[in-house]
């Protein structure tokens, strides 16, 4: 493999401390070493006046499995004049809000992102999330399995049986090759099998008799049962709806007292997911209002808790979550189209188009929301940049993000430009607040600290040897005033180079090489359990349209490149 | 000796039925028995070891002969003819594993190709409809354990799809469904007296051509309006009372076949029918889907969708990705003219389009890749056979709710035979090189 | 006003695309620089001159340039896509996407038109001398937002799926019209002068229908409730008046339910 040292640019790492200070990194067999063990061959890249960063983490995003090809295959109208003719080896890539997964790849690579998690895996269709992984190039990736709605969940946490629901998660982990515990409106999508929902954490979930509160509790205990990498990952009850902070406010609650138990340095016991669709002030849309402090008071001083943004980008968009009664409300409100698929046992899923305008106050209130979120953060190792994409907008827009919350100004131009500027203002922070992010805090809440979050940091999100070789350089210098913003958005959309894995994948903002990227899972292990095993067989047997043993995904097709996180949980 | 392959998957119709047992020689080249199937999928396993199997590739002489190649020989003039076309159009693909579909894109991509899938003559305008107003819709499990209210509307599964209703839609026990056919109510929509429709709590005779009139009515009854005395030959009571009927289960399906998807009104019926489902969610739970034919053409349409956008009828000539049926979709490509060369694989359509698209193949350089001797390879100037996909080789496949099942593998091919996805490997490094990309 | 006028020299083996004649594509070009356009043959490049003659020079804006295409183009899709000024004739019939996109100026085809004309119109003057296709002012699949703007005038006959999705604009047909008029629309309004057959106004939010000939079978969601006497190109006649679709949400104006309208000549 060649070998590359990165000159003289501005480093920004966490992991070790640096803050802009002028470094070398050196580039060895696919991992970062010092610069002296490097041989003389090593290719020389010139980063002077520029800025040097580890390949930043999505932590939640939707870009592969069932829902997400349900939107490319019911919106033709979001690929229409998208497409840039194929060049040479590099696959052809269109689509906007959603994207092809060739695109998928390639953006988030030339933005300087090497590693992604897909947000929402319905475990019934893991063989497609990881057919869709396997295509999208470069980014390593893993895939959150639903447990919030799972009907073994919900058997076993009625009885208060976190050793079941243990060996019943590892199982189903191991099974669809996941990463992590996730929770999508626990409860309130099973309701949605029979059209209802849970709005609150203490509604009961029809005819399982459990409540979305004793589902998260017992997922958080199960989760540091395991010891897994990630925390439990939810997107709680409620989302989207005005005055929905205090539900949110009663889901952080439940963290409250519990302590992370793992290997892998992570300090939080649930991360909660797209924040700003859940920071919602009024009683309707006409007294809605933003609720960010509220909702960041309480984050800032809870050190078991990280969150992630979910920025709103003021485009049209395709909202899609396995929030299945959240999807039907919306398409009730903008009569477009709506899909839904109710999956049997596990979970559901809704796709509706939305489009997020700036002539629209509610639109531009949640914009305001998102960003006071990170203005607001404490400590940038638990607050995380997300669009939650394509819910809030396309991945594609964090360049924009990085923008507005870099520079007060351009948030200033944003704020004059919406057609309800005063109301906006009255009814959010934004307009007061002049805290710019910093690189370094940039590269705290877009790598060290969703490594740190995710159980990773020992692999990717620094820049200390020995790590993962996945390293950006931006054509942006941390001397000079930003005259315009809009450079910092030019500088972030398109890197100057990136190398994944000691690979280098984008030069000068153009996709080089389609990499070799890897599917990340988590194997854990527990004591033979034959109790859950029978209910599993038993399952399937009476109740699943699948047999038990066209479960799995396996294989070299559906996960050709496997990097699998070993979790021992048998002590 | 023999040994037994269980939770093996029918490669047949969209039911893709994944309970399959079958007997096989210790050698594990003869398959003996097939159990849990329907006659239809047994006939197919079975079919399989035909003893007078082509297994080479044949290449259609001056005379009207064949001649006998190897696959390189046949690799080497797939990837010429698709080369050197202007407007290759690369049809079929529904009944193949994903693997295969997969090579299949990365050739077309190169060549500058049309690709389409057999959704093109049945469950295309589906599509036109679902991207028109959505689709709301479930696994099949969920019918099974839930679904009160079936609704069968212009299919007939008791023959095209003969265990659906054994495993998911009228006789199973599911977990709120424990009466299993007691516990439903069923409707059947259809002109004819179908076998399906002798089964039917309600048959509703619709006349020919006015699916999307009385799917209208449907609706205009669910908003307590006005209503003509008859709607496309049903009283307007009867309506009324079957749109309650509807409204008062707890959990509703409405499943539809090609009896609405190719006759008049084609996507907008669907699109009434997504509309009266949506319509139905404001007063119970409901959900539609679509019976589709060929084992895998969703499992097609799912791929050509996350690799170009489109689910099917893809025109990648410019280089990118477009779609509009109606342009580039197979039918009107070859009935206009627009397509200079047509390769198939695991479809038919010499025996399915119309006799003049089947005339336009017959003058086409072409290449047919497809286990059995059929009226497309008959018409075609290349026979590539190859291993029956879902028998001889496994992959993955697409049921008709989406769900990815993956296949297995239960005998070997004949000696020396290639698989759908080892050929288009072939033909891929080929082209590869000829167009200067290796 | 300069015009270019481009000749079918060498007319393709399949079908050409030529997005790029357009006013807005020809504005500011001498003739020579227009024949170096590009067009394409299914998976070829190839120029505009390789085809078509080409005499004259372009005004310096699409407002000032006048386009008059000649010679068989009945295989050459996309003539007019996305033009925003200026003129476009073509002496004959041409194939599909006519006008696709349109937002300004004028484009006549003095022959026929297959599908996809003036898809997603947005504003301009499109007059079809001979018979229009399928899809003629619909909206792109997929789309909700179809024709929201200008004018079509077909002096013959049009296909089906005429102004699907439609929201704003108008669409006059003296002929006759196929299947499916208005399909999803919340606008605008098409005046058939000839004759209609069945599923007008399916799933109709708002926007208005009027037929001057017969149609065979009416939608069951649309109700009769009375007659009315309306001016249509100054001259007045008499109308059954229909609302609809009655099985199709609604909106609401001012605290009022909004209907479409359908109008049938008595
Ligand atoms: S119903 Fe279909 S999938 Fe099932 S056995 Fe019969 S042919 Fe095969
Ligand atoms: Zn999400």
């Amino acid at each position: 493999m060649a070998e590359y040292i990165i000159k003289n640019g501005h480093v920004f790492d966490p992991v070790q401390g640096i803050k802009g200070d002028k470094a070398d990194v050196a580039i060895k067999d696919g991992k970062i070493v010092k610069d002296n063990e490097v041989s003389s061959k090593a290719k020389a890249i010139d980063a002077k006046g520029k800025t040097v960063m580890a390949g930043a983490i999505e932590i939640h995003a939707h870009i592969a499995g069932p829902k997400v090809n349900v939107g490319r295959i019911y919106r033709p109208e979001d690929k229409l004049f998208t497409y840039t003719p194929k060049k040479g080896n590099i696959r052809m890539a269109g689509g906007f809000s959603i994207p092809t997964t060739f695109k998928t790849g390639y953006e988030y690579a030339k933005m300087g992102y090497t590693t992604a998690m897909e947000a929402a895996m319905p475990p019934l269709f893991s063989r497609h999330v990881h057919e869709e992984i396997r295509d999208t190039p470069i980014i390593d990736e893993g895939a959150f399995p639903v447990f919030g709605n799972n009907w073994f969940v919900m058997e076993y946490l009625k009885n208060n049986e976190i050793e079941n629901t243990a060996a019943y998660c590892a199982w189903l982990l191991r099974a669809t090759k996941g990463y992590a515990i996730k929770l999508v409106n626990p409860g309130g999508t099973e309701a949605w099998a029979w059209g209802l929902n849970c709005l609150s954490v203490n509604d009961p979930v029809p005819y399982f008799d459990i409540t979305p509160a004793e589902i998260i509790k017992g997922l958080i205990e199960a989760n540091e049962y395991l010891g897994l990498p990630h925390s439990i990952h939810i997107h709680p009850n409620n989302l989207g709806n005005p005055g929905n902070f205090t539900t949110t406010l009663d889901t952080l609650k439940l963290a409250g007292g519990y302590k992370a138990k793992n290997k892998f340095g992570r300090d939080q016991v649930m991360h909660l997911t797209h924040t700003q669709f859940h920071s919602y002030g009024g009683e309707n849309w006409g007294n809605f209002e933003s609720k960010s402090k509220e909702i960041m008071d309480y984050v800032n001083k809870s050190k078991n808790i990280t969150i992630d943004t979910g920025n709103v980008t003021l485009d049209e968009t395709t909202t899609m979550t396995a929030d299945g009664p959240f999807e039907h409300h919306l398409t009730e409100l903008n009569h477009l189209k709506w899909a839904n698929v109710d999956v049997e046992l596990e979970t559901a899923a809704g796709v509706v188009p939305y489009i997020y305008s700036p002539d629209i106050k509610v639109c531009a209130i949640q914009w305001a929301i998102g960003l006071e979120l990170a203005l607001m953060a404490k400590d940038p190792m638990r607050c995380f940049i997300t669009t939650d994409h394509p819910n809030a907008g396309p991945f594609t827009r964090y360049p924009r993000v990085i923008k507005w919350l870099m520079s007060a100004k351009a948030r200033e131009a944003q704020i004059k430009a919406f057609k309800n500027s005063d109301k906006v203002i009255a009814a959010t922070h934004i307009a007061g607040m002049d805290r710019e992010i910093s690189l370094y805090e940039l590269a705290q809440m877009t790598r060290a600290g969703p490594a740190k979050s995710l159980g990773l940091s020992g692999m990717c999100g620094g820049l200390k040897p020995g790590m993962d070789a996945d390293v950006v350089v931006y054509d942006f210098s941390p001397d000079k005033p930003v005259a315009n913003p809009d450079q910092i958005e030019a500088a972030f959309s398109r890197a100057a180079h990136v190398f994944k894995s000691g690979v280098e994948v984008v030069t000068n903002g153009e996709v080089v090489n389609n990499g070799n990227k890897r599917t990340i899972w988590v194997n854990a292990k527990v004591k033979e359990n034959p109790q859950v095993m029978r209910d599993i067989q038993e399952k399937f047997l009476k109740y699943y349209s699948v047999s038990q043993a066209n479960y799995e995904s396996l294989g070299h097709h559906f996960v050709p490149n496997p990097y699998a996180i070993e979790v021992d949980a048998t002590q | 000796m023999t040994k037994t392959v269980t939770d093996v998957v029918c490669p047949f119709c969209g039911t893709l039925c994944d309970d399959l047992e079958v007997v096989v020689s210790d050698d594990g080249k003869q398959l003996t028995e097939v159990y849990n199937a329907c006659v239809i999928g047994t006939e197919k396993f079975l079919h399989s070891q035909a003893k007078d199997r082509v297994t080479r590739p044949r290449l259609r002489q001056e005379d009207g002969s064949w001649k006998e190649i190897s696959y390189d020989e046949a690799a080497e003039y797939t990837a010429q003819m698709l080369a050197k076309a202007k407007k290759p159009l690369m049809y079929g693909w529904s009944s193949t594993n994903c693997e295969a579909q997969s090579m299949g894109h990365e050739i077309a991509e190169m060549v500058g190709a049309c690709v389409d899938n057999t959704a093109a003559v049945c469950h295309g305008t589906t599509l036109i409809a679902v991207q028109d107003i959505g689709i709301p819709s479930c696994t099949l499990g969920e019918i099974k354990n839930r679904a009160d209210r079936i609704l069968f509307w212009g299919c007939n599964p008791a023959h095209a799809h003969p265990r659906h209703m054994s495993r998911y839609s009228i006789y199973p026990r599911g977990f709120f469904t424990g009466k299993g056919q007691k516990s439903r109510k069923m409707i059947v929509v259809d002109p004819r007296v179908t076998d399906t429709a002798k089964l039917a709590d309600v048959h509703l005779q619709v006349e020919q051509g006015r699916d999307y009139e009385l799917l209208n009515a449907f609706r205009v009854a669910l908003n307590n309006e006005w209503l003509p005395d008859v709607v496309a030959g049903i009283p307007a009571e009867k309506i009324r009372e079957a749109a309650d009927l509807c409204k008062s289960g707890r959990f509703g399906i409405i499943f539809f076949g090609m009896g609405v998807t190719q006759t008049l009104s084609k996507n907008h019926n669907i699109d009434e029918a997504i509309a009266l489902t949506k319509h139905l969610n404001e007063f119970t739970k409901f959900s539609i889907m679509p019976m589709r034919g060929h084992y895998n053409v969703t499992g097609s349409g799912e791929v050509l969708a996350w690799q170009f956008g489109f689910p099917y009828s893809v025109d990648l000539t410019r280089g990118f990705a477009r779609y509009n049926p109606g342009d580039t979709s197979t039918i009107d490509l070859l009935a206009r003219g627009e397509a200079d060369a047509m390769f198939t694989l695991g479809s038919d359509p010499g025996a399915h389009f119309p006799i003049s698209c089947v005339k336009q193949i017959a003058q086409l350089p072409s290449v047919c890749i497809d286990p059995h001797q059929t009226p497309t390879s008959g018409v075609s100037k290349l026979h590539v056979p190859v291993a029956f996909c879902g028998v001889e080789v496994g992959g993955n496949a697409y049921r008709m709710d989406n769900v990815p099942i993956d296949m297995r593998k239960v005998v070997d091919p004949p000696a020396g035979m290639l698989t759908d996805e080892e050929f288009l490997t072939k033909v891929r490094d080929r082209v590869k090189q000829l167009k200067g990309l290796a | 006003m300069e015009t270019v006028t481009i000749t079918m020299k060498n007319p393709p083996a399949l079908y050409l695309e030529a997005d790029n004649v357009s006013p807005d594509k020809f504005a500011g070009k001498t003739g020579s620089q227009i024949a170096e356009l590009h067009v394409y043959e299914g998976n070829t490049t190839s120029t505009l001159g390789k085809y078509f003659e080409v005499s004259g020079n372009a005004g310096a804006t699409a407002a000032d340039t006048k386009i008059v295409v000649k010679g068989d183009v009945k295989k050459v899709k996309y003539l007019g896509m996305k033009m925003s000024d200026g003129e476009l004739v073509v002496e004959g019939s041409t194939d599909l996407y006519a006008g696709a996109w349109m937002t300004g100026g004028k484009l006549t085809v003095t022959g026929n038109v297959e599908a996809f004309a003036a898809t997603g119109m947005k504003g301009g003057e499109l007059t079809i001398e001979g018979n229009a296709g399928n899809y003629l002012g619909a909206a792109y699949r997929g789309d909700w937002r179809g024709m929201s703007g200008g004018r079509i005038l077909v002096k013959g006959n049009a296909g089906s799926d005429v102004g699907m999705y439609m929201l704003g604009g108008e669409i006059v047909i003296n002929g006759n019209v196929d299947v499916h008029v208005m399909t999803h629309a919340e606008g605008g309004k098409v005046t058939i002068k000839g004759n209609a057959k069945s599923k007008l106004g399916g799933q109709l939010v708002d926007g208005t229908i009027i037929v001057f000939g017969t149609i065979d079978v009416m939608m069951p969601g649309f109700k009769p409730v009375g007659t009315v006497e309306l001016e249509v190109d100054g001259a007045k006649a008499k109308f059954a008046h229909y609302i609809g679709d009655t099985g199709e949400r609604k909106k609401k104006r001012k605290g009022q339910i909004i209907y479409g309208n359908l109008y049938k000549k008595i």
